[in-house]
């Protein structure tokens, strides 16, 4: 699992109460599998931004850039390159 | 128009192909919607569930909620919408509390349905959307959905429905800590939707957006006015992606859009707002809390082909006033004075109706006032007392108003200790009794502290037994076990002791 995964998931267990997060799967929806609600997502990019030095804009702040660890893994490698 | 699905038969017969609903997932017209509904209702009554029997829903904003409560009012039934956020132990006091037999909800709940179930003795079915087949599950039968929904029998019995009977329960939170279920009869919702329509002057080829949650009757209601007048709802699950509901409302050409000070902020601070086609939009409706004087100018200048309506209401009676936006220059500040088919009045502390240019408590008169708080007379007798015509109840608002002189109404404070926190009421009892549940915790205190975009935020103070060290991290994940989004506390302080009144109870005030 890439580190970006592994800090997510790591920020998602410590921060939400989730029982068998090893069984969710990287792509599987933050949002409907209700794993985080909107303040969830709210200090997911405070996150996001704090540890990967990336700015969100707001309209970056869509389901294709953070409803899933491969989503979110795949939009910090993008933010970094770009 | 005797019954809230009254509207809805109507719509079927004028313009059956109509769209009723739109949704990301699919479009919905009105004959599929009342179909559904049939369809459901029908299984509920072939399970027994009879008039006045409540039935709770839990689902995510959706189509399947709006054939849900349509099918749950066609049997006779009352419906009770619960917010998807809600935790097991929370769900487990409302099916208890209202006595529900059924429950609609999908199979991502059930985490959360299944241990709350278990201890609901009256809760004998369940329908379950992402259900292959149907099961059992202790005491209940679960039926799936998709077999209900596919299936061909939707007849439904005659229930011996009349307009004074209960249409819906919506749970409002109180002072207590437990939160209480508003009795809504056919007549109150009914009269409540009439006069909104006719206020808002909604006409049939509205498409009316709702990222509101269903639970909450703002969100609620949208659906209803569009089935009223026979226009379209375009349902999003929520705003937590922003520009994904940006998108919806400019695809959709979204004509109507029900906020919130938090989503007006939220909007207006969207940098790439310009970018999205809202030309559409002629209504622009805000309660739950007062809309800044900054953020009318804001929107004005956002949206200048919009109409503003700031108005004020409460789950008692659904809504209270509105202010016509012409009303917006002169007096932004107010709410209004009133609305269609209503008598409002300030009272000093001793009940005396006070005159234009004073300052006292709300009271409300009209048949939108509910019927009373479910199962709780002592509570209700606190709200509903003795009215100017004999026998009669009107609701005491427990906010208090000032008037100006042509008796425009201003909102000055309320009587409790609720908090407005995102437009929705917060108990700081009930965050309190949650955090004596976590092991450690001694004494515990919930306020609401000023914050620029939700209103109000929660902050609590906790007490550690001797002996015990607490992290901040530890309370907030308790807090996220157990209560909704919008009941979160921003902040978390861990204090050696809380200031107490001479009767040894925490004292609250002073505490920031």
């Amino acid at each position: 699992m890439s580190d970006i995964k592994q800090q997510v998931r790591g920020f998602i267990a410590s921060n939400f109460i989730i029982s068998d997060l090893d069984k969710l799967a990287d792509g599987a929806s933050l949002l409907e599998h209700r794993i985080l609600d909107s303040t969830g997502f709210i200090e997911l990019v405070s996150f996001l931004e704090e540890t990967f030095k990336v700015q969100i804009q707001d309209d970056e702040m869509v389901p294709e850039n953070l409803d899933s660890l491969d989503n979110i893994e795949a939009y910090i490698h993008r933010k970094r390159a770009g | 128009m005797a019954f809230l699905q009254t509207s809805l038969d109507a719509c079927v017969r004028r313009h059956p192909d109509k769209e009723a609903i739109v949704t990301r997932e699919r479009r919905c017209s009105y004959a599929q919607l009342s179909r559904e509904a049939d369809l459901l209702g029908a299984a509920l009554q072939r399970r027994g569930v009879r008039k006045g029997e409540r039935v709770a829903i839990l689902l995510e904003n959706s189509i399947e909620v709006a054939a849900a409560l349509y099918g749950i009012l066609r049997i006779g039934g009352v419906f009770i919408v619960i917010n998807p956020q809600t935790k097991a132990d929370k769900l487990a006091y409302l099916l208890q509390d209202s006595g529900a037999t059924a429950l609609i909800t999908g199979r991502s709940f059930e985490l959360v349905y299944a241990s709350a179930v278990a201890a609901a003795s009256e809760c004998h079915t369940l329908i379950v959307e992402g259900l292959a087949a149907d099961a059992d599950l202790g005491h209940c039968r679960l039926l799936s959905m998709q077999a209900v929904l596919a299936g061909s029998a939707a007849d439904i019995a005659p229930s011996g429905l009349i307009d004074y009977d209960l249409a819906s329960l919506v749970y409002t939170s109180g002072s207590t800590g437990k939160p209480k279920g508003v009795m809504l009869s056919h007549v109150n919702m009914c009269t409540a939707a009439d006069a909104i329509a006719t206020y808002l002057e909604l006409r049939n080829d509205e498409r009316i957006l709702c990222a509101l949650p269903m639970a909450f009757d703002y969100g609620l209601y949208q659906l209803l006015l569009c089935v009223q007048v026979g226009a379209t709802l375009v349902l999003e699950k929520s705003f937590v992606f922003p520009a994904k509901v940006l998108e919806l409302m400019a695809q959709e050409r979204v004509t109507v859009l029900p906020g919130i000070p938090t989503i007006y902020s939220m909007l207006l601070g969207f940098s790439a707002l310009a970018k999205y086609d809202l030309s559409a939009l002629r209504t622009l409706t805000n309660t739950a809390a007062a809309l800044p004087k900054r953020q009318i100018s804001d929107l004005r200048a956002a949206f200048p082909q919009a109409r503003i309506f700031s108005m004020y209401g409460l789950t008692e009676c659904k809504r209270v006033t509105y202010l016509p936006p012409e009303q917006l220059d002169i007096r932004p500040d107010s709410v209004g004075r009133g609305m269609p088919n209503e008598e409002l009045w300030l009272v000093d502390e001793s009940g005396q109706r006070l005159p234009n240019g004073a300052t006292g408590e709300l009271v409300i008169r009209g048949s939108h006032v509910m019927r009373g708080y479910w199962r709780d007379p002592a509570a209700t007798a606190l709200r509903l007392r003795p009215g100017p015509l004999q026998g009669e109840t009107v609701l005491y608002s427990g906010d208090i108003f000032r008037t100006d002189a042509e008796g425009y109404l201003y909102f000055v404070a309320r009587r409790d200790d609720i908090i407005k926190s995102r437009g929705q009421k917060v108990s700081p009892r009930e965050i309190e009794d949650v955090l004596y549940r976590l092991d450690g915790v001694q004494e515990a205190a919930a306020i609401g502290i000023d914050d620029e975009v939700w209103g109000q935020a929660i902050k609590v103070f906790v007490v550690a037994r001797p002996g015990v060290t607490l992290a901040e991290k530890q309370v907030l994940l308790h807090c996220r076990q157990h209560l909704e989004d919008y009941m979160m506390p921003k902040a978390v302080s861990i204090v050696p002791e809380l200031p107490k009144t001479d009767t040894g109870k925490i004292r609250k005030t002073g505490l920031k």
